[in-house]
């Protein structure tokens, strides 16, 4: 049996959370004032998501780089590998908000997303 | 490379040796340390052109600031910088301290100061309606002016160059020889000869002068520091506003600026290293409580940016400039010790060290000196028609770069060009003010940056903020690309 | 000269949102101006998620969520004039204008809407002493910097302030290869919502040091650390708590002021405790024909927020230049105990719209304590809330229904019990 502190994010109150777990499973959660911290906490304390948002360089646009994000969520653990990844990339110009820079990203099976477009530098 | 006279140091004081020096026919040279004109004392200091009541009658200061007072309205003029007459009041806060002023009173006049007038409550509040109303009395003085040491110190700079001076910067001095009738200077950009070498060498001009002579002088480093206000307040108050001098200087001012800030400071102390232009907590405290004393109402939640400057006291007291050939060193002149009143007193101390150079090099006079600079170009002060004009002409004074001070890229790239010109943030900030407002750069700098990188042929991470180790980035979060950059 | 109805000072979040109302309204000759090369403004530059939960139920970036404003502005074929930027603002409503392209113009508007965004504060409104070396820099510069031209300040970084763009700050530091040392903030709670705290500084073990202040910087050409003092309640620092922390980076997020030096031009009465316009319930200012909105009005922690007030803005916009009816006599909302400001500050009860939300900010967090609002001495809101922070913005929806025909004023309040 395992027990994980969580700050609660649902709202300003901050609840700090404890999630029992078994056998890889939330069976209880407590410090919780409302349902969405229960929620909250069954997700976060198994499998914890999240967006990275960064930037990738961009060859021959009128800025060095472009925004992109990871789509869907990756795990919280893969972050830094899907940065490197992230990192190591270079697109051509121009790009438009909504293309997949990247698929797969680090082994996530996240792509990589731009979130703006950027005009070729004329 | 070989001048006929080689002046030490770039600030207000070098620079207008040089312009001077440019009026006689001779080739001059000028050495800085730093990347840019005006990096020393002359860029953080009360930026008043003083009256000269408060120096010793008979001493330098007294002669060098009355007669600089003197001369600074037509050289501004000539140079097209701000200046402006605005007056002076020493307050006194019991009638104990009117045997102060007085003593100002008969310094002052000895010294050639006109219109000095002793005020008393009715009249100085009449005049000064802020002023504490614990101020017993005042003495007047109406040729109290206020200056931009920026402009001023570039401006001469770039009057000289446009007579012939020479500019090296990052050329600090590291060692003096003498060979035959020269003198030769090592620096960081190669070895400099001249018969005659001016040292204006700032906080620095103490070792370079016992490098050469036999006679030893220490200078102190007198650390000053100030809080500048929003301009929104810069009405407070109309007159440069002291309090009675101590034993260690004018005392806490508080005065409007040529650009329409409130400036408060400076506080005195003397410390070991001449590089610690760090603020304290203790010092920015002190002038806030002084300054209040002045003015009560002084709004201190409107600072923009404090700083410090330091100013090279010479050691003991009522010490005077230190001014002519160093003893055992000829040809080898000497400006130093140049605090307070060292920027009012810069264009006369210029003009007699240039008479003293040329004297001894056997220049004659320049008959093909200009007075004039090249004209700056400050879209804010055309009218409409005229300014509208210039855009359609040269579109970028039509983009605002700086928000705060309305500064266009026009601007920006005069600095940078101009000769010399601007090499750094604080280089293009001292000459257009573009991040000397009240946001403090934080919206212009990613601009100005790229205007530097592209001018200069730099990339942005080598673009430091004043020189030097200064830089101002790491460098670029990915590898570059293609024609993008 | 030239002309338009309705004049748009800034195409961000504020400016497009009431752009697009007003067109939606009615207004055809609109004019949108933005300084800057693109629309979106402070968004472009936000490229992390966490935008448009409310008016799109979706997490957006900050990009993303410009885009759909954008789109739709361009739809409705709004103008938007970039790279221009407005010198000065009259009483009149007219505009004076400067861009590379057209040079210096005036503008003369039948309304104007106030979306010019705000500013972050500099070090030097904060008088930390030390040098003044390069690496010290606001917190959204540094994003500016990192974010759209690809260029990273600093490699060891100190934050003071724990608002939200010093807490996204320490996240993008931390993911492009710098290490964040800790983010110190003067105040015992942070300024930020819980969520950043989170993701952006516990998911990355980034210290949060409360109750701690930068009292000194060190290095003469490029930062070479802080110290970092623990202050007391009173703020000031503790002496012998001092320890140095070497960096060379500071960045600043220690709060956002609306930027209104135009409004101030324009004579537009400006409110002390939010540096903004004083309005209201219609974003009309003191000025007549010139309505604020966005973080020019009061800074927000929510775009979403932001997006719904500019719509309204750009609606009373669109009333005054169809001559709409006398707004009638005005009560002012006034703010006491523990409520810091209201936004709007005062409210025309005949010609308000059935229901109109107060937004406004308490002065310290508390829990368990009470929301209240009193008409004419009567209360008549009594509402416990568990907790309420200076950094989450609240609100609360007057009813026209619920007002008293000889109501004269409003208050709003925290209260024990």
């Amino acid at each position: 049996m395992d027990e994980m502190e969580l700050t609660c994010i649902c709202c300003p109150i901050g609840c700090g959370l404890r999630a029992t777990l078994e056998a890889g499973q939330v069976v209880r959660v407590t410090g919780n004032t409302c349902p969405r911290g229960e929620a909250y906490a069954r997700r976060e304390a198994v499998s914890p998501m999240r967006t990275v948002t960064s930037s990738v360089a961009v060859e021959g646009g009128v800025r060095p780089v472009v925004p992109v994000k990871t789509v869907p969520d990756v795990p919280k653990d893969r972050i830094f590998p899907v940065m490197d990844a992230i990192r190591d990339l270079t697109v051509p110009a121009p790009v438009r908000a909504g293309d997949v820079l990247l698929r797969d990203v680090a082994g996530t099976g996240a792509d990589v997303v731009a979130t703006a477009g950027l005009d070729k530098a004329p | 490379m070989d001048y006929d006279v080689l002046v030490v140091g770039a600030g207000v004081t070098g620079c207008a040796t040089a312009m001077e020096l440019t009026k006689y026919t001779l080739r001059a040279g000028v050495l800085e340390a730093g990347e840019d004109v005006c990096t020393g004392t002359s860029k953080a200091n009360s930026a008043i052109v003083h009256a000269g009541f408060d120096a010793l009658p008979g001493s330098l200061k007294a002669r060098f600031n009355v007669e600089g007072s003197r001369l600074m309205p037509a050289l501004a003029r000539r140079l097209d910088i701000p200046y402006r007459r605005n007056g002076a009041l020493v307050l006194a806060f019991s009638p104990e301290e009117r045997a102060g002023l007085e003593e100002l009173l008969r310094r002052g006049r000895a010294n050639g100061v006109e219109g000095l007038e002793l005020l008393d409550r009715q009249a100085l509040r009449q005049r000064e309606p802020r002023v504490s109303p614990e101020a017993w009395g005042a003495l007047y003085a109406p040729s109290s002016a206020i200056v931009c040491p920026f402009e001023l110190t570039a401006a001469m700079a770039e009057n000289a160059a446009a007579n012939g001076a020479r500019f090296h910067f990052g050329a600090r001095v590291t060692a003096v020889r003498r060979e035959g009738e020269l003198w030769a200077l090592e620096t960081q950009a190669g070895c400099f000869r001249a018969p005659v070498v001016i040292n204006a060498a700032g906080l620095g001009g103490g070792t370079l002068h016992n490098l050469v002579s036999r006679e030893k002088v220490s200078l102190v480093p007198r650390k000053g520091e100030y809080c500048l206000l929003d301009r929104k307040v810069g009405g407070l108050v109309s007159h440069t506003i002291f309090q009675l001098p101590t034993r260690m200087g004018k005392g806490v001012l508080v005065t409007p600026t040529v650009h329409g800030n409130l400036l408060m400071g400076p506080t005195a102390l003397d410390v070991e290293d001449p590089l610690a232009t760090d603020t304290t907590a203790a010092g920015l405290d002190r002038v806030i409580q002084q300054a209040r004393r002045s003015v009560p109402e002084l709004p201190v939640n409107r600072v923009i940016t404090s700083f410090a400057g330091l100013r090279a006291h010479p050691e003991g007291e009522e010490s005077d400039f230190i001014l002519g050939e160093a003893p055992g060193a000829p040809g080898f002149l000497d400006a130093i010790g140049m605090e307070s009143p060292g920027l009012s007193a810069a264009p006369a101390v210029g003009a007699f060290l240039a008479e003293s150079a040329a004297y001894l090099v056997r220049a004659s006079v320049n008959r093909s000196y200009d007075g004039s600079r090249p004209a700056v170009c400050r879209p804010a002060e055309l009218s409409p028609e005229e300014r509208a004009e210039l855009i359609r002409r040269r579109p970028e004074y039509g983009r605002i770069v700086c928000r705060c001070e309305q500064v266009s890229e026009g601007e920006i790239l005069d600095a940078i060009r101009r000769c010399p010109g601007a090499r750094s943030l604080d280089g293009v900030k001292r000459r257009t003010r573009a991040g000397m407002g009240r946001c403090q750069g934080g919206f212009c700098m990613p601009r100005v940056l790229e205007l530097l990188s592209r001018e200069l042929g730099l990339p942005p991470e080598e673009i430091t903020k004043g020189g030097g180790g200064s830089r101002l980035l790491w460098g670029p979060t990915r590898k570059r690309g293609g024609e993008g950059e | 000269m030239i002309s338009c109805d309705l004049a748009v000072i800034g195409a961000g979040p504020a400016g497009l949102a009431a752009a697009i109302a007003a067109r939606e309204a009615g207004v055809e000759d609109i004019l949108v101006l933005e300084r800057d090369e693109a629309a979106g403004g402070i968004l472009n530059q936000c490229i992390h998620s966490g935008f448009g939960l409310h008016t799109f139920q979706e997490e957006l970036t900050g990009p993303e969520y410009a885009a759909r404003f954008r789109a739709r502005a361009e739809e409705l074929g709004i103008p938007i004039r970039l790279g221009v930027m407005v010198l000065g603002l009259g009483s009149d409503r007219v505009l004076t204008l400067t861009s590379r392209e057209r040079g210096l113009e005036q503008l003369r508007a039948g309304a104007v809407i106030l979306a010019m965004g705000c500013r972050e504060r500099p070090r030097g409104a904060l008088n930390i002493p030390g040098y003044r070396p390069a690496g010290i820099y606001t917190a959204g510069t540094a994003q500016r910097l990192v974010n759209m031209e690809g260029l990273l300040p600093g490699r060891e970084i100190v934050i003071l302030g724990s608002g939200d763009i010093g807490l996204i700050m320490a996240r993008r530091m931390t993911l492009e290869g710098a290490h964040v040392q800790c983010v110190a903030e003067l105040l015992p709670y942070s300024g930020g919502l819980k969520r950043n705290i989170v993701q952006c500084l516990d998911d990355y073990g980034i210290p949060l040091r409360l109750s701690h202040t930068v009292v000194n910087i060190r290095g003469r050409e490029r930062v070479e650390g802080v110290t970092l003092a623990q202050v007391g309640p009173d703020r000031r620092p503790v002496p012998g708590t001092e320890e140095d922390i070497p960096c060379d980076t500071l960045l600043l997020s220690v709060g956002l002021l609306p930027e209104n030096e135009l409004s101030e031009g324009a004579g537009v009465a400006l409110d002390p405790v939010t540096g903004g316009p004083v309005v209201g319930e219609d974003f009309s200012t003191s000025v007549p024909g010139v309505f604020a909105c966005g973080n020019a009005l009061h800074v927000h922690d929510l775009v979403d927020f932001v997006s719904q007030e500019a719509a309204a803005a750009g609606r009373s916009a669109a009333r005054f230049l169809k001559g709409g009816p006398p707004a009638g006599p005005v009560i002012p909302i006034r703010c006491r105990d523990g409520v810091r400001y209201t936004v709007p500050q005062h409210l025309a009860v005949e010609a308000m719209p059935p229901e109109v939300t107060v937004r406004f900010r308490v002065s310290a967090p508390f829990r368990e304590k009470y929301l209240a609002c009193y008409i004419n001495g009567t209360r008549v809101f009594h509402g416990k809330k568990r907790i309420m922070a200076p950094g989450e913005m609240e609100q609360y929806t007057l009813r026209r229904a619920a007002l008293p025909a000889d109501a004269r004023e409003i208050v709003f309040c925290v209260e024990e019990d």
